[in-house]
């Protein structure tokens, strides 16, 4: 997200990776300017992601529900969406970009101490700041949907406590180290993020984000079980209507989950708002080609998923690929994760009841991946001409598989304390009358 | 009197309401009901997930008539009713032992 994006850019790269500590207070630099353009547009971006959480991803899970438990899944997306910003001002942004620390974590700016409206961060483009509480806002929103993209693989089923207590041990655990692990540019290469160090590329969060929660979502769905029925009772979505709404406001929020990345309102957010079209587009309709060659028949739900798909492996390159390159990822993406879900994920046993792995986890893995290659200049992408593109694969390799293997790891630790204090899933008698009435007393329908 | 049941295809429902309403019935009740017949469910594909539904949706007119009205009646739900298609459904008529008007506690034919 950060200097990373020019990681490829030759010796500018290594220039900019000597540079100040990012996230270091300006005042003691008095040549630090404050954009107002860039503040305002990075306020904007901010709330272009919350439209993506509530209500955007809530409607477009809660679509893909029944009838009986889609009030279930609005409750879970709010409630853990909320409980996410919460912590992060109590200590998930200390831990995670609080200063100085180790690779692993930050230690500092807990109840976001010392941090008042003169506070700035660096962007990317030298001496030039953002306010902190600004940027804090805007990783308090990544944090957010990223803990309620896990609720995809767990609907249906799960306590609602169980699920307020997963989500706090998987953001202290997991959400917040990796944040800091990809993301952090310390003042030396020990207190700098592990992943970030490297070199790996993660320009808005394909493996903090979506890699994180899809393979979170998965190991859940295996621990929690397949819901009661599962292939054999009909769980057809209760309303594609719901979806395709999430989906328009995931896509448009989505562009200030890319662009905001850029910290600025420059070229680079141009870059990454273009890249996030036509990815998504790409994705929509290969979604639905592959449909077609698979002997089904385009469908709406194919759409708003391939959309997904390409928004999902466009976010690590979003500023680190030309349009054309961007095109390629969506499509890559939509084609491997349609594929997965309609051809083999129906031979699998596991309920990840709506493919939060098969799309964000899958999808994650194929942008990060990708990334290497889209910053080629043959596909138009930003890399100079002595880009090494075999050491960047092996980087962005090496960054899928700590991210998959923290993330499962964790997760698993996580639901297993949320078993352990809520017994994690509900009873058969409250699974068949719906989570809505069960679990919160409530109907989403009422006529 | 008779009790008149019929099993039709949704979108025929204003056709055979103007049909029958040109006989002078005097009213009907509608419900949107699901079945099977002979004729074949369909098939719903959700994300490779797939679902086939044996039951699809058709109307139910219920039509209580005086005992010399029905072969006009059934006649004409039958005409308008049909595609000449399988799924058209069925019409059945079943003896209606006595009615009344709530309002005015008439009873019988003038009931209707």
């Amino acid at each position: 997200m950060f200097r990373n994006a020019f990681c490829g850019m030759g010796g500018l790269g290594v220039s900019l990776l000597a540079a100040p500590a990012a996230f270091a207070q300006a005042t003691a630099a008095p040549t630090v300017t404050v954009d107002k353009g860039d503040t305002a547009w990075m306020m904007v971006a901010t709330v272009l992601v919350m439209t993506m959480i509530v209500p955007g991803l809530a409607l477009f899970y809660g679509g893909l529900v029944r009838t009986k438990n889609m009030l279930s899944v609005l409750t879970q997306i709010a409630a853990v969406a909320s409980l996410a910003m919460i912590l992060w001002v109590i200590y998930g942004y200390g831990l995670a970009f609080g200063g100085d620390g180790s690779q692993f974590l930050s230690s500092g700016k807990f109840f976001l101490a010392g941090v008042t409206a003169d506070s700035t961060v660096a962007t990317f483009t030298e001496n030039v700041h953002i306010p902190e509480f600004v940027f804090i806002a805007f990783q308090m929103t990544f944090a957010a949907i990223a803990v309620s993209l896990v609720v995809g693989g767990l609907v249906e089923r799960l306590k609602f406590s169980a699920l307020m207590v997963f989500a706090t041990v998987w953001l202290t655990i997991v959400y917040f180290p990796i944040a800091h692990m990809v993301w952090y540019a310390g003042s030396t290469p020990e207190t700098t993020g592990l992943i970030f160090n490297w070199g790996a590329l993660d320009f808005a969060g394909g493996t903090v984000v979506h890699i994180n929660a899809g393979v979170s979502a998965l190991v859940g769905a295996l621990i929690l079980g397949p819901r009661m029925g599962y292939k054999k009772e009909i769980m057809a979505p209760h309303s594609l209507t719901m979806t395709f709404i999430g989906t328009g406001l995931l896509w448009v929020g989505w562009f200030g989950f890319n662009a905001g990345s850029a910290l600025e309102a420059n070229g680079s957010a141009g870059l990454a708002l273009i890249n996030t079209f036509v990815a998504t587009a790409a994705g929509v309709l290969f979604w639905m080609l592959t449909e077609r060659a698979l002997g089904h028949k385009g469908s709406l739900l194919g759409a708003c998923s391939g959309a997904i798909a390409g928004l999902v492996a466009v976010t690590p390159a979003a500023g680190n690929s030309g349009p054309f390159g961007a095109v390629l990822l969506g499509a890559v993406s939509a084609v491997a994760c349609a594929w997965f879900v309609v051809a083999i994920k129906p031979k699998l046993k596991f309920d990840d009841s709506l493919d939060a792995f098969g799309i964000h986890g899958l999808g994650g893995i194929i942008g990060s991946v990708g990334t290497a290659f889209t910053m080629l200049p043959g596909l138009g992408g930003p890399a100079g001409a002595d880009y090494d593109l075999g050491g960047q694969l092996g980087i962005q390799v090496l960054a899928v598989a700590v991210a998959i293997a923290w993330a499962a790891v964790g997760a698993a630790i996580a639901f297993y304390i949320a078993k352990l204090l809520t017994g994690l899933r509900v009873s058969p008698e409250a699974e068949r009358e719906g989570l809505d009435l069960a679990e919160h007393g409530e109907r989403a329908y009422n006529y | 009197m008779k009790f008149i049941i019929a099993i039709i295809k949704p979108f025929k429902l204003d056709e055979v309401r103007e049909a029958i309403g040109s006989l002078g019935v005097a009213g009907m009740t509608v419900s949107e009901v699901k079945g099977f017949g002979r004729q074949k469910g369909q098939t719903e594909i959700y994300r490779g997930a797939e679902y086939s539904t044996n039951m699809l949706p058709k109307i139910k007119l219920e039509i209580a008539v005086a005992d010399d009205q029905v072969p006009q009646v059934v006649e004409a739900i039958q005409i308008a009713a049909s595609t000449e298609a399988i799924g058209d459904g069925k019409i059945f008529v079943i003896d209606l032992v006595s009615a009344m008007r709530i309002r005015t506690g008439e009873t019988g034919e003038t009931a209707l």
